[in-house]
């Protein structure tokens, strides 16, 4: 069977500061009744403007190249060039706008938005290329008033747009702490950036009505008390941009997920099972404002605070678009070990060497993509580059790269990281547009896709996780395997020499 | 320096993992009364 090939890619963001409350470090302080964090933190908050023009983000949508941000002079949030919402990979969302996804994605009148709100937020999903097939339902507005005695009777979770109440997020059920009004709003906030995501593929001419099969990868759970997390945001993802021909599953693994989806994707489609693959993810409230201590301690703008989704088409082979060379899959198996040295050989090399590759061969490395100029000032690195400088020392380690090239494979191979720090989000896939391009301008021929995943945070194992493959360049459709003459004759005259050598037996 | 001194160990997931960490002082004579690996994003 021929190899998959990745079709298109879509990356966006929904720019949310008064999301920022719900998430995990800012629910902590609240615990705390921390005041100062919060009156710092609304200093903190940086505009939309300020969001779309970000060069990390800009890379994220497609509108520069990883190349091209690491030309751009550091602290990048003090960049003043402009930049637009609306990238080759995708689109930035207003908050407006995503309050507007957010009811639209709604299937149990669980989203109120007061009837002024609505006002403003249809014109600009009339306005928006993709979001204008959703209008609001005037007539389903709440009051303000009401909406203050259900958050008063905890019942609800507010929407805010600069502080003041626009809508609120109800529970689902009165004691079942499954379908609490935070979980609800955790769970929404996937399918509805799920949903702009993937809908930025048809922008880029995909036709999801020919979608088969969606696997949606994100970190959130849905189900009651029941089956917590019995799922399905793929389905529900689909439902609402018109995937009328698909089924589909949620794939988790903490942030290892979207590396698992490549594969899986690729793998049913290699398979025969689907022609068409859509992987989507949605973006984590509670990642929102992760490090903004960090940030704000070091009067920087509170770097987190986008919710990110990303979506990716692999179908049947084209002879065109780049292929997933599932011949070469890395795995961290349950019995592998956890050094660092273990884990890049694991995920690396030996899927390389089982195909007589060299580490050298792969034009670039897509790792753990967090921008770090979130992680560093936390204390976590410059993750990308500590995993770009692991490859490269194991290359040197197996004979392939002297020791003086280390750092020179580090930038050649990698790039800087550009994905904001969601969990599943800058696991891997960030760099599937942008390497699809590059290979199909033939800037590049190959990269690697590695996810990493944290499996022991759910307190089940002590183990992590990580998974990789190749994406490269597409060899060209293969002659259709039909009737050949030479290979008639050498399996006619295999059989003879069979069959006589029974009878001589 | 290690031996027979309790020690904690806090690895990284990106970085340098608790159990690689463990094996490494285990064989200085340290005795491991904690070890986690913790993911910093």
């Amino acid at each position: 069977m021929s190899f998959a090939v990745v079709k298109a890619a879509s990356y966006t963001l929904a720019h949310t500061p008064d999301f920022i409350p719900f998430g995990s470090t800012p629910t902590t302080a609240k615990a705390r009744d921390d005041q100062e964090y919060f009156a710092a933190l609304k200093n903190g908050l940086r505009s939309f403007d300020d969001v779309v023009n970000y060069p990390p983000n800009q890379c994220y949508v497609g509108n520069i190249t990883p190349h091209q941000l690491g030309e751009v002079a550091q602290p990048w949030y003090q960049d003043a060039a402009a930049g637009e919402r609306t990238g080759r990979y995708g689109d930035i969302m207003p908050q407006v706008e995503f309050y507007a996804l957010l009811k639209a994605s709604d299937a149990f009148d669980l989203v109120a938005l007061t009837p002024e709100f609505i006002e403003v937020a249809n014109p600009k999903l009339a306005a928006h290329p993709l979001l204008k097939r959703y209008t609001l339902d005037a007539s389903k507005a709440m009051a303000a008033t009401d909406m203050h005695a259900m958050l008063e009777a905890h019942k609800a979770e507010p929407l805010k747009m600069d502080g003041e109440l626009v809508g609120i997020v109800k529970q689902a059920h009165d004691e079942d702490e499954n379908l609490s009004a935070h979980i609800m709003l955790e769970n929404l906030t996937v399918k509805a950036t799920g949903v702009h995501a993937a809908l930025c593929l048809e922008a880029q001419g995909v036709d999801l009505s020919e979608v088969e099969y969606i696997i949606e990868c994100s970190e959130e759970a849905c189900g009651d008390i029941n089956q917590r997390g019995g799922g399905n945001f793929a389905k529900a993802i689909g439902e609402m941009i018109g995937c009328a021909s698909a089924t589909g599953s949620d794939l988790r693994g903490f942030c290892a997920a979207p590396a698992h989806s490549l594969i899986h994707a690729a793998a049913l489609v290699k398979g025969g099972a689907f022609k068409s693959v859509l992987v989507v993810a949605g973006g984590a409230v509670a990642k929102l404002g992760m490090n903004s201590r960090e940030h704000l301690a070091k009067d920087m703008p509170v770097l987190e605070d986008c919710l990110a989704g990303f979506a990716f088409l692999v179908t049947e082979n084209d002879g065109v678009s780049p292929i997933v060379n599932t011949d070469i899959i890395g795995r961290l198996n349950v019995g592998a070990g956890s050094s660092p040295q273990a884990v890049t050989s694991a995920l690396v090399s030996e899927p390389l060497n089982a195909v007589g590759r060299k580490i050298t061969d792969i034009d670039r490395y897509s790792a753990e993509m967090q921008n770090p100029e979130i992680t560093k000032p936390a204390g976590a690195g410059d993750v990308p580059e500590a995993n770009f400088k692991m490859i490269a020392a194991l290359a040197v380690k197996e004979g392939q790269l002297e020791r003086k090239d280390l750092l020179s494979f580090v930038k050649n191979h990698g790039m800087p990281g550009f994905a904001l720090t969601q969990g599943h989000i800058p696991s891997g896939v960030p760099y599937l547009g942008h390497g699809r391009d590059a290979i199909m301008n033939g800037e590049i021929n190959s990269f690697m896709v590695i996810g990493k995943g944290s499996l022991f945070l759910g307190r089940m194992t002590n183990l992590f996780d990580g998974i990789s493959t190749v994406v490269e360049k597409n060899p060209g459709v293969q002659e259709a395997a039909g009737f050949d003459k030479d290979e008639a004759r050498r399996l006619v005259a295999q059989a003879m020499q069979d069959v006589a050598a029974r009878l001589a037996e | 320096m290690l031996k027979d001194k309790k020690v904690v160990i806090l690895g990284d997931r990106d970085g340098v993992p608790g159990p690689a960490i463990e094996e490494c002082v285990k064989t200085a004579g340290a005795d491991v009364v904690f070890s986690t690996t913790e993911c910093f994003v």
